[in-house]
Formats: structure tokens, C-alpha cells, sequence
């Protein structure tokens, strides 16, 4: 696989928390390639360093060392101007508590990475709208997060994630809150309207009934990836990043 | 994004309406405290302040304030005439006389004598009756509030309200008798008591047995004299103090701020109240933004920039600083407005809109920039714990 095809490549990516004078390994040497258009788990036991891993591949967190490329872009060498922008342009956010903003309505929330895109809010609102649409919800724009049930919630999270067209999306957790048919309508959800052969979903995930969603999946523990198993797969993704 | 700051300042309606409640108090306080402290400072030279012909007021070297009487000759008036530059020199008596009520009761009134011929420095409005007529036989006036209060008739109802005095009534000044002509409106002093207008001979008549009796000289500068340059000439020739109005308020005024408790009592009391609605107003924005630091960690994490976060917080703070600010000064005002006809001292000038008003913004713009500090230095990667 060339380079070109990859969304994310780490490589000896380290990272330690300071916690109070006590030193804290969460990723110790983590190297992994996810390619374009896959939709990759990162599974592991509590404390073994996925979050702080898609963290690092979200730009939200710097590593100590090692390299993080995302679409060919060394984050950690980048500015915080420059990453802000990058962020902005290229990554959505799914989590697991929604983090919704409770005083605007749905389609106020799906508007945000627009309106910091610097997008016209009556323009912004519009696409809002029909992304809405897109996951169900055309129905509930006007509704606050709290009107809505969680699996609705989620799904206005999932288009908050996606109207500004992102190349990679990153979900911690995107169904642990969830009952599992609710979960399950998610995972559809994503992999029907997120996932295409430009998009990149990386999901951190605990929840064993929605593995069969994933292209492949990386088992984290102690801050390393001790194996990544295909699931889905196709052929064509080279065995390599196996 | 600023349509977001608000929506998110104005969503929760309860907590909004806490903010705004919180500054509110906060600016009650800062105005109203301040407000009440500069009336009763300014009741120590109201009574120079309602004599508005004189431009400059003459009296002994040693007094230090308005009330602080050191009587001169009769004949320093004819020197004060002498000097080149005066258009008009006058004399006025003030001075403190026990008053018998019907009751048979005493009660401390000021006495203004008033130049016989032109009644200079007369109470500044009239309620009833004329200021000539105090020429009558025995006339005096009475300011309203003394009528109303400390000199009425004992009440017809035992335990009722003071019958106020009226035109026709009558007085025993020192033992005189004194005719109620007219009932006037003045500035109530700081120690509120009832002002009795007389002439200057008759002031003279009542006021005890003494060798010097006339309190002050009140001036006119000449057309084209300038007052201050009048006033050191006087000073020179006569030996005594001359001071233009200003000059007697500062120096009656400086007299109660450095020789009476009232400022450090009371000022103790306004910086307290600053104090108390600065932490209230502060705490009360940093909590807000507190519980917002997740929403606003959310907003960082999708790319929004630390300086667009800022100005959110700062649009927010300008918001609440504002509606809070005019809320607590309307009521200040309304407080104010309702006691104006009660002895509560109160004055509410631009300066002071001023300083609370920067009082306010100081304490919303330290508030926000903790807030800033806190929203600047927030690791976006909060966001994905739980």
C-alpha cells in the first residue's frame, strides 16, 4: 500500500501523563497504519491507551515522541494555528456522551464545525438541515439535546460529524450509552452515511456487539497494539496493515 | 460563533437569570452604598450650596466649616464694601437657638438672619408665602421639613404623626415670638435640623447676648472681577478668610472627611459592599464558565481557535456585566426616587454611574479573563473522557 492510500500512519508513537510526579505510560511505541476508507476498532481493556491514541490521531493531544501522519501531515510539527485549521477542515468527532451544546437545537449543533469553518450561520443551518435528513432526523431540527432520546442524540452527533465533509471521523465510544438495537442503528448509520472510500472512521470501542461493523480491528494493551485482526477487510486493503 | 455564545449564555434560562441577578445585586450595592455615603457628605455644605447669589463668602481666619461660627465685628462688613472689585457686600447671622414648641418641648434650630434690606441668601425655593414677608412684625420661615417633623403641633391623636406648622403659626425663639410667614424648601444639613429664616436684625434680637454677631460677609465680585483674584485681595486687606463658593464647600466638606468618623465608618461600609459584589459578580460568571468548560473544550476540539473562545467569553461577559449593571444602577435609581422625600441621604451623581460602572466592567472583564485563562489552557483531549 502506498503511502498516498494511507489516512494514518504512527509510528513509535509515545506518549507519558505526568499525574502528580508519578509517571504515566499510556501509548509506549505504537505503530499503526489505517487506510483510507476503512473503518477501523481499537479495542482494548480501560487504562491501555486507546483514547489517548485517537487523541493523538485527532490533533488533540501531542505525542512525546514519535511521528503521527494524517493524510500526510505530521501533526506534531505543525502550529497550533495550522492544526486548529486542519482539525477543522478534516476531522469530525463522535463521543460517547454526544457533548451536544444543550442550549442549541439540532440543527444549530450539525451548523458548529461550519460556523468554525466560517461558514454563514442561515447557510450553515440549511446544510444542517438536510444532513439531518440524511441520518432521520429531519423531523427534530428544532428539538434541544434534551428532547431528544440518546440513539437521537447520537444521530445528530453523527451529522455534526459529517457536514463539513471530514476525511476522518473519530468516535470514542459511540454506542456504550446506547441499548443495543439502538446501537446497532448507529453502526449502520455510520457505516451507510459516513463511511465511503474517502472517508476514514477510527472508533474506540468496548462494545463486543458491534465488532462484525468493523474493517479491522486493533487490540490495544498496556499502550502498545499487540494485534489487529481483518474482519471485514476487503482483499484489495494490502495484508501488510494486517 | 458569537450567536453561539449567546445561545449558550441564554439557554438555561434559570442560570442566566442567576448571572444577571448576581450582578444586579453586585451593582445595587456598589451605587447604592456610594449614593447614600455622598448625600450625607453633601448635606455638609448643602446650606452653602442653596445660597446661589454670593460669589464669595467672607468669615473669621479660623473657621473650618460652615457651621463652625466664629463671629465678627459688625464693622468688618463696611471694610469688606471698601475693597476695590465688590459689588455687593451682606451680612448673614447663622447661629443655633432653642426653639419652645407648644408642647412646651425645645428643639435646636438654625437661624439665618438675613441682610434686612435685600434678603440675600434666602432659602433657594418657596413653598408658601413670600420672602418679603419676612419684613412683617416677628415674621420668620420655616423650612418644610422642620415644619413638618421637629417643630409640629403635637398630634391631635395620641401616637399619630406631628401636626405641621403653617402660615400664621407661631414660634418662641429665645424667648421671642416668632410669626410663621412662609414655609420654604431647602436642602436638608447634616445634622437635619430645622432652618428658621429671620432678617439680620432681627436674628440678632433672638440670638443670645454677644459683642459680635455677624457670621458671615457674603460678596458679589464686580462684573469682570475675577471671584479668586477678589478673594486674595480680601484676604490681604482684611485679614479675614475669604473663599468663593467652591472653596467653602471643599473646605466644609474636607473638614468632615478628615475630622469626623463618617468616612471611615461609611467607607468601611461602601468598600465592603464593593468587595462582597465583586466575589459575587466574579464567582458567579467563573462558575458559569466552569460548568461550561466542557461545551467549550467540545468547540476547541472541532478546530474553533482560542481567540475566537475569547471573544465568546468576553461577548458573554459584556452581556451579563451590562444587563446586570443596568439593572442594579435602575434600581439604585428607583431606591433613590422612592426615599426622596425621606431623610435618607442620597445622591446619585454621573461620577458615581462612572465609577460603578467601571467597577462592574473591572470585576466582569477579571472574571472572564480566569475564565479565559482556564478555556486557553483547557486540553482539548477532555473531551473524551467520560
Amino acid at each position: 500500500m502506498t503511502n498516498s492510500s494511507l489516512a494514518v500512519r504512527c509510528q513509535n508513537v509515545l506518549k507519558v501523563y505526568d499525574t502528580g510526579g508519578q509517571k504515566v505510560t499510556a501509548l509506549n511505541g505504537v505503530n499503526l497504519d489505517i487506510a483510507q476508507g476503512e473503518l477501523m476498532m481499537l479495542v482494548g481493556p480501560s487504562g491501555c491507551g486507546k483514547t489517548t491514541l485517537i487523541s493523538v490521531i485527532a490533533g488533540i493531544l501531542d505525542q512525546d515522541s514519535g511521528c503521527c501522519e494524517v493524510f500526510g501531515e505530521d501533526l506534531l510539527s505543525l502550529s497550533n494555528q495550522k492544526k486548529l485549521a486542519f482539525r477543522a477542515r478534516n476531522i469530525g468527532f463522535v463521543f460517547q456522551a454526544f457533548n451536544l451544546l444543550p442550549s442549541l437545537n439540532a440543527a444549530e449543533n450539525v451548523s458548529v464545525p461550519l460556523l468554525i469553518n466560517g461558514i454563514k450561520r442561515v447557510e450553515a443551518e440549511r446544510k444542517a438541515v438536510a444532513v439531518l435528513e440524511q441520518v432521520g432526523l429531519g423531523n427534530r431540527i428544532k428539538a434541544l439535546p434534551s428532547e431528544l432520546s440518546g440513539g437521537q442524540q447520537q444521530r445528530v452527533a453523527i451529522a455534526r460529524a459529517l457536514i463539513h465533509n471530514p476525511k476522518l471521523i473519530v468516535c470514542d465510544e459511540p454506542t456504550s450509552s446506547l441499548d443495543h438495537e439502538t446501537g446497532r442503528n448507529v453502526m449502520n448509520l455510520l457505516k451507510e452515511v459516513a463511511l465511503h472510500q474517502d472517508r476514514t472512521l477510527v472508533i474506540v470501542t468496548h462494545d463486543a456487539r458491534i465488532f462484525e461493523f468493523a474493517d479491522r480491528i486493533a487490540k490495544m494493551d498496556d499502550g502498545h497494539i499487540i494485534e489487529v485482526n481483518k474482519i471485514n477487510a476487503p482483499d484489495n486493503l494490502t495484508p501488510e496493515l494486517i | 460563533m458569537n450567536h453561539i455564545a449567546l445561545k449558550m449564555l441564554m439557554g438555561d434560562k434559570g442560570k442566566y437569570f442567576g448571572i444577571v441577578m448576581g450582578l444586579t445585586f453586585a451593582s445595587l450595592i456598589m451605587t447604592q452604598q456610594p449614593a447614600i455615603f455622598l448625600g450625607l457628605m453633601s448635606r455638609s455644605y448643602s446650606f452653602i450650596s442653596d445660597v446661589g447669589l454670593p460669589d464669595i463668602w467672607v468669615m473669621d481666619s479660623k473657621v473650618q466649616f460652615v457651621d463652625d461660627i466664629k463671629p465678627l465685628q459688625d464693622t468688618e462688613l463696611y471694610r469688606v464694601r471698601g475693597i476695590s472689585g465688590v459689588e455687593w457686600a451682606m451680612p448673614m447671622y447663622k447661629g443655633l437657638l432653642k426653639a419652645r414648641l407648644t408642647d412646651g418641648t425645645f428643639q435646636t434650630c438654625n437661624v439665618i438672619g438675613l441682610d434686612d434690606a435685600t434678603l440675600i441668601g434666602g432659602p433657594p425655593l418657596m413653598l408658601d408665602g413670600k420672602l418679603e414677608d419676612l419684613r412683617r412684625s416677628d415674621g420668620v420661615i420655616v423650612d418644610i421639613d422642620g415644619a413638618r417633623d421637629k417643630l409640629g403641633k403635637p398630634s391631635l391623636i395620641p401616637g399619630g404623626q406631628p401636626v405641621a406648622l403653617k402660615v400664621g403659626d407661631s414660634l418662641e425663639l429665645n424667648d421671642h415670638r416668632a410669626i410663621i410667614v412662609g414655609i420654604a424648601k431647602v436642602t436638608r444639613t447634616f445634622q437635619s435640623q430645622p432652618v428658621v429664616y429671620t432678617t439680620y436684625s432681627r436674628a440678632k434680637s433672638y440670638a443670645p447676648r454677644e459683642r459680635k454677631l455677624l457670621s458671615f460677609v457674603m460678596v458679589k465680585a464686580k462684573q469682570g472681577q475675577d471671584p479668586a483674584e477678589l478673594t486674595r485681595r480680601i484676604r490681604d486687606n482684611t485679614g479675614l478668610a475669604a473663599y468663593t463658593q467652591a472653596e467653602f464647600m471643599t473646605l466644609t466638606y474636607e473638614y468632615f472627611m478628615h475630622n469626623t468618623g463618617i468616612p471611615i465608618n461609611f467607607g468601611i461600609s461602601v468598600l465592603l459592599g464593593f468587595i462582597v459584589g465583586a466575589a459575587i459578580a466574579g464567582q458567579t460568571f467563573y462558575n458559569f464558565t466552569l460548568e461550561n468548560l466542557r461545551q467549550f473544550g467540545v468547540l476547541k476540539a472541532m478546530g474553533t481557535s482560542n481567540w475566537t473562545l475569547l471573544r465568546m467569553i468576553l461577548l458573554q461577559a459584556v452581556l451579563v456585566g451590562s444587563t446586570g449593571y443596568g439593572l442594579g444602577v435602575g434600581l439604585t435609581a428607583l431606591f433613590g426616587y422612592l426615599m426622596r422625600h425621606s431623610i435618607l441621604a442620597f445622591k446619585f451623581p454621573w461620577q458615581l454611574l462612572l465609577f460603578s460602572g467601571t467597577g462592574v466592567s473591572l470585576i466582569c472583564v477579571f472574571a472572564a479573563l480566569i475564565s479565559i485563562f482556564k478555556v486557553i489552557r483547557l486540553e482539548p483531549a477532555i473531551v473524551f473522557k467520560g
